[in-house]
C-alpha cells in the first residue's frame, strides 16, 4: 500500500502497532521445486471470497476457516462478505482480477509461462488476529493443495 | 498473510505472496513476497488493466525460482492512477442529484433512499451487463428492500430478523455490504472514472445512503442488542470515515 510516511497519523500508528504485534517466527521455512514453466499453481486469497451461495464468512470460532473456489468461477460468482470496511472494494466491484487474478493465471498457462492451473483455489477473510490463529487450517489446507498437485501458491492479501 | 504462507511452506507447498504492508512483512519474514505500494484492497494494483495486473502477478511467481531467501523485493512502479488515489481528501463531488428528505425522522428518510436507488437503478442493470453479473447477494435481499430494512434500526423498535438463524447485528452487515455494492457498482458503471476515495467519500457523505449509515452507528452504538453495538463500533463505517466525523464533518 501507500508508504508509512505518506498516511495519516492515526493510519500509521494503527498499522505500526499490528507489525509490533505481528507473529515472529524463528526460521523461515524453505521449500524448491521445478521451473516456472512446469508448475501447476493455485491462488490463495484473504479477501473474504466465497461463492454466492456459500456461507459468509463471520468472526469468532469460524473465522479462520477457508473457502474453496472452483478454477471456472468467475466475477459473477463471486462474493466478497470480508468484516472488515477499510479497504477498497471499489476495483473488485469492476473487475474480480484486481484481487483474485484468475484470468490472468489462465492466460499465463495458455502461454505456457506456468504449467498449469490448479483445479481449485481457495480464500480465508484475513481478519483474525494474531496471524498464527490460521495455523490448524492452512496446514489443512496444504494436504489439499497437495493433493491437487499444486507446487506454486500465490497467497494475495488485500 | 504471511502466517499463512509459513504454515504451508512448511508442510511442503513453496508459496509466494503479494505484501501490501511492507513493515509487516519485514517482521514476519516469509519466504518470498513482492511489496507493491498499491491501496489496501487493490493488491494486483487496478482493475480492468490486464497488463499491468499480468506484470504484478508474473513479478511474484518468478521469485519462485530464486535460489534461496526470504526475499522481499519492490514492485518497481505505482499503480495507475494511485497516486491520485492515496491522496488524502483528493475526493471530489460527484455530480448526483441527491434526493432530499421532505421532513425529519426515520420515514423521510426512508422515502429519500428509495428515490434514491431508483436513480441509481438503470446504472447499476449497465454495470451487471458489463460485468456479467453483481457482487451484492450476502443478504438475499434487493437493494429497496436492504434500505428498509437498516432504515428500520432508526426507530425506536428494531426490525424482525430475515435470517432468524444469524445474529441480527450480522444480518445487519450483510444488508449494509449489498447496500454499498449495489451503489459503488451503479457509480462505477457512470461516464468517467472516480478514484477510491471519491467513490468512498461520495458514498458516505454525498447519499442519502451514506446519511443512513452515519445515522444508524450513531443510534447503534447505544443498542441493547450486542451484535448491533459492535458491528456499530468496529465495521459499520471504515475508519477514515469515523475521523472525519470526529474532526467535524457532517
Amino acid at each position: 500500500m501507500a508508504r508509512l510516511e505518506d498516511l495519516p497519523e492515526w493510519e500509521r500508528e494503527h498499522l505500526l502497532q499490528l507489525r509490533d504485534e505481528a507473529p515472529r517466527f524463528d526460521t523461515t521455512p524453505w521449500k524448491d521445486g521445478p521451473p516456472l514453466r512446469q508448475r501447476r499453481v493455485a491462488l490463495i486469497s484473504t479477501a473474504g471470497l466465497h461463492r454466492r451461495g456459500d456461507r459468509p464468512f463471520t468472526g469468532g470460532a469460524g473465522a479462520t476457516e477457508y473457502r474453496v473456489i472452483p478454477a471456472d468461477a468467475t466475477g459473477a460468482d463471486l462474493v466478497m462478505s470480508h468484516v472488515s470496511v477499510n479497504f477498497d472494494r471499489s476495483g473488485f466491484r469492476q473487475d474480480l482480477n484486481v484481487v483474485l487474478p484468475l484470468d490472468r493465471l489462465r492466460e499465463l498457462a495458455a502461454e505456457r509461462a506456468i504449467g498449469s492451473v490448479a483445479d481449485f483455489h481457495y480464500s480465508f477473510m484475513g481478519a483474525p488476529w494474531p496471524s498464527t490463529r490460521f495455523e490448524p487450517k492452512a496446514r489443512e489446507l496444504a494436504s489439499l493443495l497437495a493433493r491437487d498437485r499444486v507446487d506454486a501458491a500465490v497467497l494475495i492479501p488485500v | 498473510m504471511g502466517a499463512v504462507g509459513h504454515y504451508l511452506e512448511q508442510e511442503g507447498i513453496p508459496t509466494t505472496q503479494i505484501s501490501l504492508v511492507r513493515e509487516h512483512t519485514e517482521v514476519i519474514r516469509p519466504p518470498r513476497a513482492l511489496w507493491v505500494p498499491f491501496m489496501l484492497g487493490r493488491p494486483l494494483g487496478v482493475p480492468n488493466d490486464p497488463p499491468f495486473q499480468r506484470r504484478v502477478l508474473l513479478a511474484a511467481l518468478h521469485l519462485l525460482e530464486e535460489p534461496s531467501g526470504p526475499i522481499l523485493r519492490d514492485f518497481p512502479d505505482d499503480a495507475p492512477n494511485g497516486a491520485r488515489d492515496e491522496e488524502e481528501g483528493a475526493a471530489c463531488p460527484v455530480n448526483f442529484s441527491r434526493p432530499q428528505p421532505t421532513g425529519d425522522g426515520p420515514h423521510a428518510l426512508a422515502h429519500a433512499l428509495a428515490q434514491e436507488i431508483a436513480q441509481l437503478q438503470p446504472w447499476h442493470d449497465l454495470a451487471l451487463r458489463r460485468r456479467g453479473g453483481g457482487t451484492s447477494g450476502l443478504s438475499g435481499l434487493t437493494p429497496e428492500a436492504a434500505g428498509v430494512f437498516i432504515v428500520a434500526f432508526l426507530s425506536t423498535r428494531e426490525p424482525q430478523n430475515y435470517r432468524p438463524d444469524q445474529a441480527l447485528g450480522l444480518s445487519l452487515k450483510h444488508a449494509c455490504d449489498d447496500l454499498r455494492a449495489f451503489y459503488e457498482e451503479a457509480a462505477t458503471a457512470q461516464p468517467g472514472s472516480l478514484s477510491a476515495a471519491e467513490l468512498e467519500s461520495w458514498y458516505y457523505f454525498g447519499t442519502v445512503a451514506g446519511e443512513v449509515l452515519r445515522e444508524l452507528r450513531r443510534v447503534s452504538l447505544n443498542s441493547e442488542d450486542k451484535s448491533i453495538r459492535l458491528f456499530a463500533e468496529l465495521t459499520l463505517l471504515p475508519r477514515s470515515v469515523v475521523h472525519q466525523l470526529r474532526a467535524g464533518r457532517a
